[in-house]
């Protein structure tokens, strides 16, 4: 049997506060005891257009969107209607009522604001009549005037707190938790309208509507604190604690996430923001706050970050540490701004002329968000490259209860990484013109500590150009090797640092599997939850949830294909980056690999993940869903 | 107590302490303007009393570039057009190193334009010099954002259709508390400007005239070249920004008829630089950012003190 769960979507315009009124009850959620999960879905628009926030609630801890959902709350598309005259633009202020049907559950609540839709346009636009549906899929319609009761006690804009009192009514959740969190950030006037509008559409429900419907809210208590935050917090906490005191950005989404809390906060940890011109500035001003000694972080989105490929590059050639964030959306180009995509590994891996040598890390949920954030400071400022932390708009906007021990259990680290002091320097090596020997190639890991700008004695010159030991220019073939194989040297020493010290790859499901599935980054939460419901049936799916992108963990994901007779990647671009990422690491495997892909911009519910590890499984490609793109093994390309 | 002793050490310095030991001779052509940016820069520290672990010069790409080969101090060679925001962070992370930053007319105002507008803008405390030869030398010769209307090269090999920009009035324009003109010829000038734009509390614009004898050849020489401070034929108030902007457009304007006009153009004393801003609106700490991770009393705040909000 399937566990009880309330899974509320709450829609209506771009602009008609989703965000804030679906986030605060899922704070009110979270304070009566439950777990749980929200997805946003928005149109990149400031005002207008059709937008809805979900919320999934259960008693246990939830780590991904359900299939479908089980109450639907439409206010209607308020800026759909002109300021100056009672026209409705077409049907635009109905569609946050007709088009989210086609995913609620049979036996699902719907509550719609009927001062904002008339039933008679719900019904022609539909083709059919909403009390058809609801017959033939069990659905419980509660029409409510949620305007009327907003403007009857304060202002229109308060239609969503009516809803919110409608639906405490529907689901028998008690007043007082949303009282609280009201009285928490607000006051005055609008305090007291939305607390009698709140009981109002409360009242209304209890004693105009027999209740009817089975949905009903999930009890449930906390075993840990828990906090309610999204993937960007757990970047833009990770760095706070990895002693990030710099950062430097342009504003881009999603990326704006990161750089807008960061920036909020980082004043009053005695740090610097800085919003800069462009993104070539911002991973300019990274690196320079950095080599003068402050631990510094960039970031954007894949436009973004492309402007910052050069620097990227001088970043590894001057051995300069320093963290950028890449905020995936769809692409190319301007692409999808406001979607989720995982198009940008490739260009996360390669970009920039020249070899590559940097960090990439692609963490799977917002607890490997502020973990992973953090080891890529540390692993930057101890090796000298930069470390790169790739996420989705997904994970970046999605929020989650997380235990709050995810952010107390380290202390911050206030350690520079592999810098000499002033002490130091003196008996440190030294050309015969007093400069401090900065690229010196005899070293077991490929590093040579740093020395910082103001210590005394410690001067040298780096450069972009390839440069000998002193860090002056040089094309020479013998200095050239020396060089390269000691910075390559760093890829072997981080792989084995993390081999010994802890490795970032999630294994879930089945011990034995027969089948597995390989997923990175942001899917691997919706993985796991199909991996639980394939093997409600044979016990026979296993996933890894790969985070290390480079150095690859060849040895993991080797041991993991070896132990399943076929795999299935699944990853949200078209050109399975992932997997080719995994050939390219392997050499080896491509008989077993396919590929489940989808790049619609939404990105993958569990139940498309089960359907299209069905259709690998049964070999029949007449399961996959329509949404996604099967890709068959590459024969070709076995061992 | 710092981290950063070279910082205002109280030291005695000449110029050869600005002299590495180990580049081989430079690699700029004979008659070359650099060579007198090198040779003033070095003077003007000295007469600062600054020394070289105290100094973070950064270069972009080009002839100019390669000052910090062959200028001893802590020294960034970045790449071509980033410059000055490798150096204006380092301001913001201690702002008590002498940064200077310097590149050719190419790297500044053409590749890098969007970050020379910005950093006037926003007054960091710093030296800017763009080596300004009219010309892209290191690439051998291409006609430059300073090049004049008409100028002929291989790749515009029927002569440039665009006027040349105007360095003095755009950094003006754009927010530099500090303006100047000099040239290679004239080192006592320039090395006096030099000690100025170091001295002076704000982003400082030094647009140095440096001949290019083997691509410019055509090309003047910046001689003869007139002070307009030590001249009776130019009275203008630098610290007057109007004043100042009609005499750099015509300092401009005679420099593409081949007249060399250099001196102070714009001064703007009193205006707090960047950094100051920030400390004074609360967004950065009095002490430099960067002495917290060598301060063993430093307190450092945990980020689950926010916690509190997702409660």
């Amino acid at each position: 049997m399937t566990e009880n769960e309330l899974i509320w979507r709450l829609a209506g315009g771009s602009g008609d506060g989703i965000d804030s009124t679906s986030q605060n009850f899922a704070k009110v959620l979270m304070r009566s005891g439950l777990h749980v999960f929200t997805h946003r879905h928005y149109p990149s628009r400031i005002r207008g257009g059709h937008t809805y926030a979900e919320l999934r609630s259960k008693a246990t801890p939830v780590r991904s969107r359900g299939d479908g959902y089980n109450f639907l709350l439409a206010l209607g598309d308020s800026f759909a209607r002109s300021p100056d005259e009672e026209a409705y633009y077409g049907n635009e202020e109905v569609k946050p009522l007709v088009e989210n049907l086609d995913d609620l559950r049979d036996g699902g609540i719907i509550v719609y604001d009927e001062g904002l839709i008339d039933i008679d346009d719900v019904d022609s636009v539909l083709e059919t009549s909403l009390e058809a549906l609801a017959a033939e899929h069990d659905w419980h319609v509660y029409p409510l005037d949620l305007r009327d009761i907003a403007t009857d006690h304060g202002r229109e804009v308060m239609r969503n707190t009516a809803g919110v009192g409608a639906t405490a009514a529907l689901i028998s959740l008690d007043l007082d938790p949303i009282e609280a969190l009201m009285s928490d950030s607000m006051s005055g006037d609008a305090l007291e309208a939305n607390l009698t509008i709140l009981e109002a559409a409360y009242d209304q429900v209890r004693d105009e509507h027999e209740i009817d419907h089975d949905v009903v809210l999930p009890e449930g208590t906390h075993e840990e604190a828990p906090v309610l935050l999204s993937g960007s917090h757990g970047v833009a906490y990770g760095a706070l604690d990895a002693g990030c005191r710099f950062i430097s950005g342009y504003p881009m989404t999603p990326w704006t996430e990161v750089f807008t809390i960061l920036s909020q906060h980082l004043p009053e940890y005695g740090g610097v923001s800085e919003q800069v011109e462009d993104e070539i500035a911002a991973a300019g001003m990274a690196i320079g706050a950095s080599h003068a000694g402050v631990k510094a972080m960039s970031g954007s989105s894949g436009g973004g970050f492309a402007l910052m490929s050069e620097l990227l590059g001088t970043a590894e050639m001057t051995e300069t540490p320093v963290v950028f964030v890449e905020a995936m959306r769809g692409g190319p180009s301007t692409g999808m701004p406001t979607k989720p995509e995982q198009g940008d590994l490739d260009h996360v891996l390669y970009s920039s002329q020249g070899d590559s040598n940097r960090i990439v890390f692609a963490p799977g949920t917002i607890e490997e968000c502020y973990e992973q954030t953090r080891r890529a400071f540390e692993l930057a400022y101890e090796y000298q490259l930069p470390a790169i932390v790739i996420i989705d708009q997904k994970l970046s906007g999605e929020y989650r209860t997380v235990p709050d021990s995810v952010f107390t259990e380290s202390a911050p680290d206030p350690d520079p990484g592999t810098v000499l002091t002033e002490e130091e320097i003196e008996d440190a090596a030294h050309h015969a013109s007093g400069s401090y020997l900065r690229f010196q190639y005899d070293t077991d890991d490929g590093v040579v500590p740093r020395t910082l700008p103001g210590q005394k004695g410690g001067r040298f010159l780096t450069t972009g150009n390839e440069h000998n030991p002193a860090g002056h220019i040089s094309e020479d073939p013998e200095n050239r090797r020396q060089q390269v194989d000691r910075r390559r040297a760093k890829q072997e020493t981080i792989r084995e640092v993390l081999d010994e010290t802890g490795t970032h790859q999630t294994r879930y499901g089945a011990e034995d599997a027969r089948y597995g599935i390989l997923v990175w980054g942001s899917q691997q939460s919706t993985v796991f939850e199909a991996v639980d419901r394939l093997n409600e049936t044979d016990n026979s799916v296993s996933a890894l949830g790969v985070s290390e992108m480079m150095p690859f963990p060849e040895s993991e994901v080797a041991d993991f294909l070896e132990s399943v007779e076929e795999a299935v990647v699944v990853e949200m671009n078209s050109d399975g980056q992932f997997r080719g990422l995994v050939q390219r690491e392997l050499g080896a495997y491509g008989n077993r690999l396919s590929s489940l892909l989808k790049y619609d911009g939404n990105p993958f519910e569990p139940a498309e993940v089960v359907d299209g590890v069905r259709a690998v499984i049964t070999d029949d490609p007449g399961v996959t869903p329509p949404t996604t793109r099967l890709e068959p093994t590459k024969a070709t390309n076995s061992r | 107590m710092s981290a950063f002793n070279a910082i205002g050490a109280d030291q005695e310095v000449d110029t050869d302490a600005f002299t590495p030991g180990v580049e081989p001779r430079a690699t700029w052509c004979p008659g070359c303007g650099d060579f007198a940016v090198l040779k003033t820069l070095k003077q003007a520290m000295v007469e600062r009393g600054k020394n070289p672990d105290e100094v973070l010069l950064v270069t972009g790409i080009g002839c100019s570039g390669k000052l910090s080969s062959y200028f001893e101090s802590y020294g960034f060679h970045s790449i071509h057009g980033r410059s000055l925001p490798v150096a204006r962070a380092a301001t913001l992370a201690n702002p008590d190193l002498e940064v200077v930053a310097a590149g050719g007319d190419g790297d500044g105002y053409g590749i890098g334009g969007n970050h020379f507008t910005h950093t006037a803008r926003e007054n960091h405390d710093m030296t800017y010099i763009v080596f300004n030869n009219e010309i892209f030398g290191l690439t051998k010769g291409q006609t430059s954002p300073t090049s004049p209307k008409g100028h002929k090269s291989k790749t515009q090999p029927s002569g440039s259709a665009k006027n040349p920009i105007r360095p003095l009035e755009w950094g003006l324009n754009a927010g530099a508390t500090y303006i100047a003109r000099t040239a290679a010829v004239n080192p006592r000038q320039a090395t006096e400007i030099l000690v100025e734009a170091m001295d002076h509390d704000g982003f400082a614009h030094v647009d140095f005239l440096t001949q290019c004898p083997t691509w410019n050849k055509d090309a003047k020489q910046y001689v003869p070249y007139i002070d307009v401070q030590d001249s009776e034929d130019f009275e203008f108030d630098v610290h007057d920004r109007d004043e100042a902007a009609q005499m750099m457009r015509e300092t401009d304007t005679r420099l593409h008829e081949g007249e060399i006009l250099t001196g102070r153009f714009f001064v703007e004393e009193g205006r707090p630089s960047y950094s100051e801003e920030k400390r004074q609106t609360g967004q950065m700490p009095d002490k430099p950012i960067v002495e917290q991770y060598f301060d063993e009393d430093a307190e450092w705040k945990p980020s689950s003190d926010l916690l509190d909000r997702h409660r």
